[in-house]
Parts: structure tokens; C-alpha cells; sequence
């Protein structure tokens, strides 16, 4: 077993789970959707990527490039969730859930990739 | 590129990764801890503002508690968050300077440059391995041409010189690595579109030839020269067919033999190959006789041979007692002392050799000697180049140095195919010809040092000519001789061959008609060839020459003309 690899494929598997959950429910119900949630997937997508650094392979260049897509995603949700919730100055509407919701949803998409290419590599590698 | 930044980032990734951790676990406690706002009500931050004091208090800018005053268990959670915030920074930063300091990634920096530099030579170059007395000679005489390098040494020094020295008129890019691997080649251009030659003059055998292996086998067509210190490495450079091997040795030994046989053909020699050629007068010293070789090394044996072909008498001296006593007229010794080369009868020779591989015992031979034989025509051989001075000093009648040599028989090589073909050439003739055309050059080039081109008669070369050959008019050799400001001076050069349809025709005259496809070597003046160039390239310039009127193309002119 090894331990880089566990942790490596723990954050990668940790950041789709993650967004999986706040994704989940109904898409302009700010009741569905918990900010914790939310904070907790960009940590979790931001360090995946820093995981991803340095990797010279063909692999892990389109692993880097899944995971920065995804954080480009989250970031941007959560300016506009910043936006709707202290700048606007009404607070969250169901538009502005479903924006950020939506984009949640991209994201979760690159980390599926992510995911596939992770698997992809554990297959190629018989040992 | 990529070998910097992913060193950069896989060496980053760590502490990356700590600052994530700590910026999102101190806002996640802020998000937590419930503070207070101004009417005593319980508040919680939300994430922005948390994210918002993070940051400027990471960053130890710090705006103070917003948006309201904390409570005590708010401040304890800040006191924890700035204390990691500044460690996880400071472990940051401190990765990234470590790391630009490290010696590996200031090479990585500098090869990257170096590549970037070769990449964008948009003129034709050389690549020159081992930037050593040879290498920096070539690269300042070509630079002298307008001709760029680019220069591989495994000696950092060496290429700190090369960037600092400032002599040379534009940048050559220099590299310091084993010239013998093929990757720092390519990475100085060996597979550049503009890469004319390939030069590998490092003092190891071995490193030459596998820079000529792999310019040979790239790119078939390209000149390689090669130096080389012995004969096994000198036929496989050859079986390859490397354009040029020089052996110091061999090349020097060559050239002291056609000074013992044919003063004067040596001379044209000298003058046409060493940029300080010798005085006329120089020749006047008897070199007709019995020579003494000190020290039978490679130098030795290599002139030994030579001198045997042209059946000139010899005495060997060496000290080396294991060697084959099967030599005619071997004397034991060093050479050094007067018993010695009294033993060796220096009374009656006409010249000494001091060939050792030492350079105090060669001085102290040629000095030992001269007192012993005032006319003594005397050779030494100068093993390092620092000592330059001592040598220049010592009165010898020849130095030889191996450095200068090679550059000398590369340059001449470089400087015109034709030349070394008319060397070969010229020594069929005897010595009263050689002395006629010692004169011719003599009065052509003065003092100066002689310089020598050739010219090509074709459309890429001598555009001027060629359209001048293509309307039907007969252009002579001649013309090319004239001063294109007043034809009826002419330049200070003369042709020393001409080559056309596979005959070379030596010494040819001035009424020799051109065609395209010839070639022609000249010598004289350096500044004679920028004006030929004239001649050659300006239709206007040649049309002058040949009838000594200005064509003026405008209509105007024609009109007139006309009437």
C-alpha cells in the first residue's frame, strides 16, 4: 500500500462526494444547500489541486487540468453567493441559489472526470 | 521551461497545501465561535466576512475586529489563527527563496536562457565544443567575419570569460555541460536550420569524436572539424568522414619539414595561414643540414616521420630509457645540459627542436643550445598557454603551440574550402616560384596581416555578376581587382586560384574570363574583400567598372542618351 497514493485518491474521491452532497436537492432552495457543505468542497477541491502539482505525466496534466476547471467553477459560486448574500442587499434569491448550484454542478462534473482518469491510471498500473 | 516551473511547483506543493489548511480551518472557526453585535445579540460571522478577516490578518495588515467588536473567545481563536497564519507564510516564502537559491535551479535557469538564445539565431553560426586557446581564437576571428558561434564548455570559467570578455562585436551564447551528450547539443542547436558547422575542439579525444558522430549522423552534409592527439582517433574521425582532423602535432611537424626543405613555399604558407606572418628576411637562415629532436613523444615521433619523408638527417635525444633504441643516431639525455648536446654534435646542425613536454627544459634546451651554435635555427614547443610571455621572449625562430596551430588550420579552412587545396597545390612548385609569388604578396599586403576569401560566381553569391555574364558581356577576372570608387586604381589583393569545371588553375590572370559555377581564391587586404563585395553585388557599381560610366536607369536619362 501506498501512502501517497491513499491520500491522493482520499481528496480526490473527498472533493466529488463533497459536491455531490451540496448539489444535491432541489436546485433554487437555499434550505437544500448548506454553506458548510460548500466551504468544506472548495478546501477540499483547492488542496486536490495543489496534490496535482509537479506530476509530469500526460495523466497528470489532465488531472491538473480537471481540477483547475473545478475550482474555477467553485470559486465562482462562491462570489456570487458573497454577491447575493452581502453585496446585493436582499439576501439570497432562487436565482442566485440556482447559479451557484449550477455551477456546483460543473464542477461536480470535472471531479467526475478526475475521478475516471484516477481509475484509469490505477488500471493501467498492474502491480 | 517545464523542468523549472514543475521543480518549482512539485517542491511548492507542500506548503500549498498547509496554507489551505490553516486559511480554512482559522475561517471555519470564525464561522463557528459566536460573537456579538453592538445591541448584545448573538451573531455569527458569516463566511465572506470570515474569509475577509483571515485574509487581512493573515497577511498581518490586520483592520481591526470588524464587524463588531469580538469577544474573548473570538480574540483567543484570533491569537491561534495569527500565529499560524505567519508560520504557514513564512514556510512558504522560505520553500520558494531555498529553492531559487539552490545552484541546481540557477543551471536550470541559465540552460533555459541558453536554449531560448540559440533558438532565436536567425544567421548562420557555428557550435563550438571546448572554448579553450583554440576555441576562443576561432570565436574572435569569426566574429571579426561577422560570423556568430555558439560555445559548449564543461568549464564554468571558461564560459564566464566567453560572457564577460566583451571583445566580441555581438553576443555568442555559451554553455557549460559535457559537450559529449546529445541532448546539451541539440540544446545549443545541432539540429538548428542554421548551424553551417560543427567544431569539436575539447582536448578529449573521446568527447570530439561523439560530437562528430552526432553532427555526422543528423545531418550528413554539415562540416565537422574535429582536433585530435592520436592516429587511431584521427581514422575513425576520417572513416566518417569528419571534413577536417587536426592533429597539433602532425599539422606542426608538417609544417617545420617544409621549413627545413622549401624556406620559401613555407613561408607563402605561413603568411596565408598565421595571421603574424614573419618577416621576408627571416628566410635567409640556412635550414638545409642535420636536425636535433629533443624528446621523442607524440610531437617527436610525429616529426620524425615527416622529416624522415623528406630524407632530411636527424639526431633524437630523449631520456627516456625504455624507448626503442632501433633510432638512428639516438642520444641518451635530457637535452637540458651541454654534455648531452655535445654528445649530439649541435656544433655542426642547423637546428634544434625542443619538443619535450616540459616547458622550463624546452627554454633551457634552446638557450643551452644557442650558446653552444649562435646559428642555430632554433624550435620550441610551448606546452601551456599562460607562459605566452617567457616564449615570446626567448628569440625562438618557431614556437609552436598547439592551440594557436589548430586555430590556424581550422580557420584556414573556414575561411575558404579553396585554401587548403591551393596549400597542397603550391608545394609541387619549387622554391623560386614560391619566392616570386612571396613578393607578389609582399608588396600587396605590406605590413598587414594577409587575409584570404574566396568568391563564388553565382546567382546567391554575385548576383551582379551573374546578370552582367547572362546579357552577353564578357567579364574578366580583372574586374573584380578594380577599386570600385576609382577604376582605375585597383585593390590590394590579387587571385591566388581560380576553380572551374573541377580544374584548379593556380595563379591565374586577370584576363580569364568568368562564368557562373567559378570560384576564386584571392589574398590581400581584409578590407579589399568588403569592397569587391561591391563589385560583386551592386549591377550599378560593375556596370562603372566595365565601361566607366555611371548607368543611370531613370527615363530621363535613356531619352537623353538615345539622341
Amino acid at each position: 500500500m501506498n501512502k501517497e497514493k491513499v491520500i491522493f485518491a482520499f481528496f480526490i474521491v473527498l472533493a466529488l462526494t463533497l459536491n455531490f452532497g451540496f448539489f444535491l436537492g432541489e436546485i433554487d432552495n437555499p434550505e437544500h444547500h448548506n454553506v458548510f457543505e460548500f466551504f468544506a468542497a472548495i478546501v477540499v477541491s483547492l488542496i486536490c489541486t495543489a496534490l496535482k502539482f509537479g506530476d509530469r505525466t500526460h495523466l497528470g496534466a489532465l488531472m491538473m487540468a480537471t481540477s483547475l476547471v473545478a475550482d474555477l467553477q467553485l470559486v465562482i459560486a462562491a462570489l456570487i453567493w458573497g454577491y447575493a448574500e452581502q453585496v446585493s442587499g436582499v439576501g439570497m434569491t432562487p436565482s442566485h441559489m440556482s447559479s451557484v448550484v449550477s455551477l456546483s454542478g460543473g464542477a461536480l462534473l470535472a471531479n467526475i472526470i478526475s475521478v475516471v482518469l484516477l481509475m484509469v491510471e490505477t488500471i493501467m498500473v498492474r502491480r | 521551461m517545464n523542468n523549472v516551473l514543475y521543480a518549482l511547483l512539485r517542491r511548492l506543493r507542500l506548503p500549498l497545501i498547509t496554507m489551505i489548511m490553516v486559511y480554512s480551518v482559522s475561517i471555519l472557526g470564525f464561522v463557528l465561535i459566536p460573537g456579538m453585535d453592538d445591541q448584545g445579540n448573538v451573531y455569527r460571522m458569516d463566511f465572506f466576512h470570515a474569509f475577509y478577516f483571515v485574509s487581512f490578518m493573515g497577511s498581518t495588515i490586520g483592520f481591526g475586529e470588524i464587524p463588531y467588536a469580538f469577544t474573548d473567545a473570538q480574540r483567543m481563536w484570533t491569537l491561534f489563527t495569527i500565529y499560524a497564519t505567519v508560520i504557514a507564510w513564512l514556510y512558504g516564502i522560505g520553500t520558494i527563496l531555498a529553492l531559487i537559491q539552490e545552484p541546481v535551479f540557477g543551471r536550470m535557469l541559465r540552460r533555459r536562457s541558453f536554449v531560448r538564445k540559440v533558438q532565436g539565431i536567425t544567421e548562420p553560426f557555428y557550435l563550438v565544443c571546448g572554448y579553450g586557446v583554440t576555441g576562443e581564437i576561432i570565436v574572435n576571428k569569426l566574429a571579426q567575419r561577422g560570423i556568430r558561434s555558439v560555445v559548449i564548455d564543461i568549464d564554468e570559467g571558461k564560459i564566464d570569460s566567453l560572457e564577460i570578455s566583451g571583445r566580441l562585436p555581438f553576443e555568442a551564447p555559451g554553455l557549460c555541460a559535457d559537450a559529449s551528450l546529445p541532448d546539451v547539443l541539440d540544446d545549443a542547436g545541432l539540429l538548428h536550420d542554421k548551424c553551417v558547422g560543427v567544431l569539436a575542439l575539447t582536448n578529449v579525444d573521446q568527447v570530439n569524436l561523439s560530437v562528430a558522430i552526432a553532427s555526422k549522423l543528423l545531418r550528413p552534409e554539415r562540416i565537422v572539424i574535429s582536433r585530435t592527439e592520436s592516429d587511431t582517433t584521427t581514422a575513425n574521425l576520417l572513416s566518417f568522414g569528419t571534413d577536417l582532423v587536426v592533429d597539433p602535432f602532425r599539422v606542426y611537424a608538417e609544417y617545420l619539414s617544409l621549413a627545413a626543405h622549401a624556406p620559401y613555399t613555407h613561408l607563402v604558407y605561413d603568411w596565408l595561414v598565421n595571421p603574424y606572418h614573419r618577416p621576408l628576411s627571416s628566410v635567409y637562415k640556412k635550414t638545409k643540414g642535420r636536425w636535433i629532436i629533443c624528446g621523442y613523444g607524440r610531437f617527436g615521433s610525429a616529426l620524425y616521420r615527416e622529416f624522415n619523408e623528406e630524407h632530411v638527417e636527424l639526431t633524437v635525444v630523449d631520456s627516456n630509457p625504455e624507448m626503442d633504441a632501433g633510432l638512428p643516431f639516438l642520444v641518451r639525455g635530457k637535452g637540458t645540459e651541454a654534455l648531452t648536446l655535445s654528445e649530439a654534435r649541435v656544433e655542426d646542425a642547423v637546428g634544434i627542436i625542443a619538443g619535450t613536454n616540459n616547458d622550463a627544459d624546452n627554454l633551457s634546451i634552446i638557450m643551452t643550445a644557442r650558446e653552444m651554435n649562435k646559428n642555430l635555427v632554433t624550435v620550441v614547443r610551448q606546452n601551456v598557454h599562460a607562459n605566452k610571455l617567457v616564449f615570446k621572449n626567448s628569440k625562438a625562430d618557431f614556437i609552436m603551440e598547439p592551440g594557436q596551430i589548430i586555430a590556424n588550420r581550422v580557420l584556414a579552412h573556414l575561411k575558404s574550402p579553396l585554401l587548403p587545396v591551393f596549400i597542397e597545390q603550391m608545394q609541387a612548385y619549387d622554391d623560386v616560384w614560391a619566392h616570386t609569388l612571396l613578393n607578389r604578396m609582399n608588396s600587396v599586403a605590406q605590413e598587414e596581416e594577409v587575409d584570404s576569401w574566396s568568391v563564388r560566381v553565382d546567382e546567391d553569391n554575385s548576383p551582379a555578376l551573374v546578370e552582367m555574364i547572362n546579357s552577353g558581356v564578357d567579364v574578366n577576372l580583372g574586374i573584380l581587382l578594380k577599386d570600385p570608387r576609382d577604376r582605375t586604381q585597383s585593390l590590394s589583393a590579387f587571385p591566388l586560384m581560380l576553380h572551374t569545371d573541377d580544374i584548379y588553375d593556380i595563379l591565374p590572370g586577370e584576363l580569364d574570363l568568368l562564368k557562373p559555377g567559378d570560384e576564386i581564391l584571392f589574398c590581400g587586404k581584409s578590407k579589399s574583400l568588403r569592397r569587391m563585395e561591391w563589385t560583386m553585388n551592386n549591377f550599378n557599381t560593375l556596370h562603372y567598372l566595365l565601361t566607366g560610366n555611371e548607368p543611370t536607369g531613370n527615363l530621363l536619362s535613356r531619352i537623353l542618351n538615345r539622341q
